[in-house]
């Protein structure tokens, strides 16, 4: 048996101790937020947060979590909604196939948590490991950014046609 | 249902409940029972409904093309919505389900046998490309940059635009004023004289009774709501929060899961299986063997994948078992030299005194350039969830061809095709690699061998070396100079023919022209890969043309501009490129620029790369890409398709290089396929320039430009022509001093 803390709920699991916490994740917990991309470290689309910092699931044995603090992407929003870094990646319209998100978002907040106003050389050193084949590295750069320091970001051009149409109704 | 006639192209009716469904349709008749579930409650059929208005006014578009992160479904819905004059908060769409009535050829089929009135706005539109695809047999593909061009030119923009002309009909009956002075309006009927005011919904049973127009008229760009506005794409906020369900996350109670092995030699076959270990070991369940693969079916995806690396498996030889990459290319080498020598061969185009131009040239410019077999590595692994039971198959996946993908199956299980139901899930990437069921199929027989559900996982190792690649492909040119240095020959021959059959050709005014193609066939087989063909032609024809004008002593952009003069678009969009990029400028030490143009799939993209290259190192600093699509549907669409083109445009240029060893694919996974990932992924600006043409694709116009553009750059920092991708092969230490390099133009 081993003891999983998984945000915020203890879990007793009967499964092989070096099997990766992924699998446990995925599996037995039926949390498919967290994805399985490469299975040997590479992709970062299998990331989550062990006491806070961001590791691969993918090579991490379940034994090596045991008794301590995981998130997964279904732990990180607030009670009432998302987390801040969520709201952003909406606000950018960053994913495009979004199999990668779960695991850049992890990324991402790891790495605002441990430096609020990151640097463009900081978000290189922190997000070069998660491989998004679309390609929307331009716009999670933004998010991060826009996360970090809401007010500052720049405007994205996105029509919300609801309020154009009451403008239209009442002008 | 109302009332509907065999030849009405477009077709309506209402449902159970007062809901009127709009389509574009050519034939009547009973529907699959699949579809009744869809909107008719008490099971009546229907035709294949794009638009359906409920009696609580809220609109559904109904879209038979699949999310692969492309935004097609937010844009079709758009389309619809904004012909139909909809409230877009009380729009939402869902996908069409796997059946004939919605497949994509449905909508050219009636139009080429005769069998359907076409509005006349779309005649123009069911053409070339477009009937090519609709000839084909059960495609519902979302593939070819195709969904906005194709489904929703003639689909949902007319669906919409016929739904409200039978909307405004129908209320225009009722309060008996003439139709032309009610106006539409977030889903209302408005008579402003009388102070009338309407939901759709109201209406939506007697405008059900009527017969749909046949030409219905479609809004001009002038009049558009919705379209041409970046909408915020409604699959984005499930894909934030992990709750978008991607094929691997289907669930199904009892469901066992599956490793698998595939031959590593493309042909070979199993010849015997040692499985006793595997067999042994905890919570494994089955060794199942099929013809060229051997899966460990256990009760997790952990233990059938540790059980399976236990699996003694001896493969059948091949012809091909000794084969690597240089034997191969040697093979392409002496098909082309063959083909030129008066071999066989096909022309792709044949014009002008071709061998007089190079008989009266002053110079003769030639090269040759090859690229390697490519993988497509979608983030999400292939997989699959199948249950087979009572002689019914049920598949849970992630397609860019659900029905093709049913029809496969069927074949492969002998079963008839309405006993294979598909569950469609968002695909975790496409790239053209989900047009195809091999993973679908192989755990259908899983499943039917075992005898339980089964979720069918590839490892990534499996998937880089059992894809369906974009084929190594070499090319060889020249061309003839006279003494001004103007190009009067171009003579290009190079083998692997796919399709589309244009991407070879070149826009430039050059009078003698011989393009051809000779057959070079190889073991690996062959995927259509984003861009398809033109992945590999754009970088040959755009470094080809840079090096002629090199070789003219020309500037590349201003030797380009010369022969597009009589092409006022495609001008258009190199000249902005060349105005937004700053062409021209004066560059540091190190630095180089570099431009390209390609049509394909209907739009035109130009792009300039910015590199340095410093000890060698190459650096890729900026991406700046126009687009002319005829009109973007969705701007911020529009330029994340740009931004995602270029990237993966980019690794393949730097990094992909499927080389074949012994017969079978040496690299594995990320760390010897790589991407670009952060730190290396330039600054990528986007510019959209709406000609107004016939409206284009958008999915995979932004990839072929990358890599000559990205060699033409290295070539200004570096004296080093890269004719061979990709770039990693190559040491670029500059063989001569560079300094500042002053363009002109």
């Amino acid at each position: 048996m081993v003891t999983l803390r998984v945000n915020g709920q203890t879990h007793e699991l009967d499964v092989d101790p070096q099997m990766p916490l992924l699998w446990a994740i995925r599996e037995n917990l039926k949390l498919t937020g967290t994805k399985f991309g490469c299975g040997v470290a590479q992709c970062g689309a299998c990331t989550v947060h062990l006491d806070g910092n961001p590791i691969r699931s993918c090579v991490t044995p379940v034994a090596a979590a045991a008794g301590r603090n995981v998130t997964t992407i279904e732990g990180i929003g607030s009670d009432n909604g998302l987390h801040p870094v969520q709201e952003a990646w909406i606000a950018e319209q960053v994913p495009q196939c979004g199999y990668c998100q779960s695991g850049q978002v992890m990324a991402a907040v790891a790495l605002l948590a441990s430096n609020a106003v990151p640097d463009d050389d900081a978000i290189d050193a922190a997000m070069k490991g998660n491989i998004c084949r679309c390609g929307m590295y331009g716009r999670i750069r933004s998010a991060i950014k826009r996360a970090a320091n809401p007010q500052l970001a720049e405007a994205v051009e996105t029509f919300d046609p609801a309020a154009a149409t009451e403008e239209m109704r009442h002008g | 249902m109302g009332k509907w006639t065999r030849r009405a192209f477009i077709s309506a009716g209402v449902v159970a409940g007062g809901a009127l469904l709009v389509g574009v349709s050519i034939r009547p008749g009973k529907r699959h029972q699949g579809m009744a579930g869809l909107v008719a409650e008490d099971g009546e059929t229907l035709v294949n409904a794009y638009v359906k208005i409920d009696v609580d006014n809220h609109v559904t578009a109904i879209i038979p093309h699949s999310e692969m992160g492309q935004g097609a479904q937010t844009a079709l819905t758009q389309m619809l919505a904004d012909e139909l004059d909809a409230e877009w908060s009380s729009v939402s769409f869902m996908e069409a389900p796997a059946e004939d009535d919605y497949a994509n050829w449905a909508l050219g089929k009636g139009y080429l046998a005769g069998d359907a009135d076409v509005p006349e706005s779309l005649v123009p539109s069911l053409d070339g490309a477009f009937m090519a695809i609709a000839s084909a047999m059960h495609m519902q593909i979302t593939g070819g940059s195709l969904s906005v061009r194709t489904t929703g030119v003639t689909g949902m923009r007319v669906a919409g635009a016929a739904a409200r002309e039978m909307l405004v009909t129908a209320a225009a009956e009722a309060w008996g004023v003439p139709p032309s002075e009610i106006t539409t309006r977030n889903s209302h009927l408005i008579h402003e004289a009388s102070g009338r005011d309407a939901t759709y919904a109201e209406f939506a049973a007697a405008a059900g009774e009527m017969t749909p127009p046949r030409s219905p008229a479609l809004k001009t760009p002038d009049q558009f709501r919705l379209m041409g506005k970046s909408v915020a794409r409604r699959d984005i906020p499930s894909k934030v929060d992990g709750t978008a369900a991607f094929g691997i996350d289907a669930d199904v109670p009892g469901m066992k899961y599956a490793a698998i092995i595939g031959a590593p030699v493309f042909g070979a076959e199993v010849a015997s299986v040692d499985a006793a270990a595997a067999e042994a070991m905890a919570g494994v369940d089955r060794i199942v063997t099929l013809d060229n693969a051997v899966a460990v079916v256990a009760d997790g995806y952990w233990r059938a994948s540790q059980a399976l690396s236990k699996v003694k498996v001896q493969w059948t030889s091949t012809p091909n078992d000794g084969l690597d990459s240089d034997a191969i290319f040697a093979q392409f080498d002496r098909d082309l030299d063959a083909a030129r020598a008066g071999g066989e061969s096909t022309a792709d185009v044949e014009q002008g005194d071709v061998a007089g131009a190079f008989s009266g040239a002053d110079q003769i410019v030639e090269a040759t350039y090859r690229v390697p077999w490519l993988a497509h590595t979608c983030m999400e692994p292939m997989n699959a969830t199948a249950r087979v039971e009572d002689g019914t198959c049920e598949i849970w996946v992630g397609s860019q061809n659900p029905l093709g993908y049913r029809y496969e199956i069927a074949a492969a299980l002998e079963m008839e095709v309405e006993n294979v139901v598909l569950h469609q899930h968002f695909m975790g990437g496409g790239f053209g690699r989900r047009a195809t069921p091999d993973t679908a199929i192989q755990a259908a027989r899983i499943a039917r061998e075992i005898g339980a559900p089964v979720k069918l996982i590839w490892s990534r190792e499996e998937d880089v070396r059992h894809d369906l690649y974009r084929p190594a492909v070499m090319s060889k040119f020249r061309a003839a100079l006279d003494p001004n240095g103007a190009v009067t020959g171009w003579e290009n021959v190079y083998h692997e023919k796919h399709e589309p059959v244009e991407a070879p050709t070149i826009p430039y005014a050059v009078a003698a022209q011989h393009i051809h193609h000779t057959a070079s066939p190889t073991h690996v087989p062959f995927g259509a890969w984003r861009s398809v063909d033109h992945s590999q032609h754009g970088f040959f024809t755009e470094s080809f043309i840079d090096e002629v004008a090199v070789a003219a002593g020309r500037d590349p952009y201003e030797y380009r501009r010369e022969l597009l003069a009589d092409d006022p678009r495609r001008l258009a969009v190199l000249d902005m490129a060349a105005e937004k990029a700053g062409w021209g400028e004066r560059l540091g030490p190190n630095q180089g620029r570099g431009i390209a143009i390609q049509s394909s799939f209907g739009s035109i993209v130009a792009q300039v790369v910015d590199v340095t290259v410093t000890d060698g190192k190459l650096s890729v600093d900026r991406i700046v890409c126009v687009a002319d699509c005829g009109f973007a549907v969705s701007p911020n669409g529009l330029t994340a398709q740009m931004e995602s083109g270029a990237n993966y445009g980019l690794t393949a240029a730097l990094y992909g290089n499927i080389e074949i060893e012994q017969g079978a694919v040496k690299q594995s996974n990320f760390h010897d396929y790589e991407a670009v990932r952060m730190d290396v992924s330039p600054r990528v600006e986007t510019y959209i320039l709406n000609s107004g043409e016939a409206w284009g694709g958008a999915g995979e116009p932004g990839t072929p430009g990358i890599a000559p553009a990205l060699a033409n750059a290295v070539f200004q920092a570096t004296g080093l022509r890269i004719r061979e991708l990709p770039f990693k092969l190559h040491d670029l230490r500059s063989p001569v001093e560079t300094d500042e390099v002053e363009l002109t133009g």
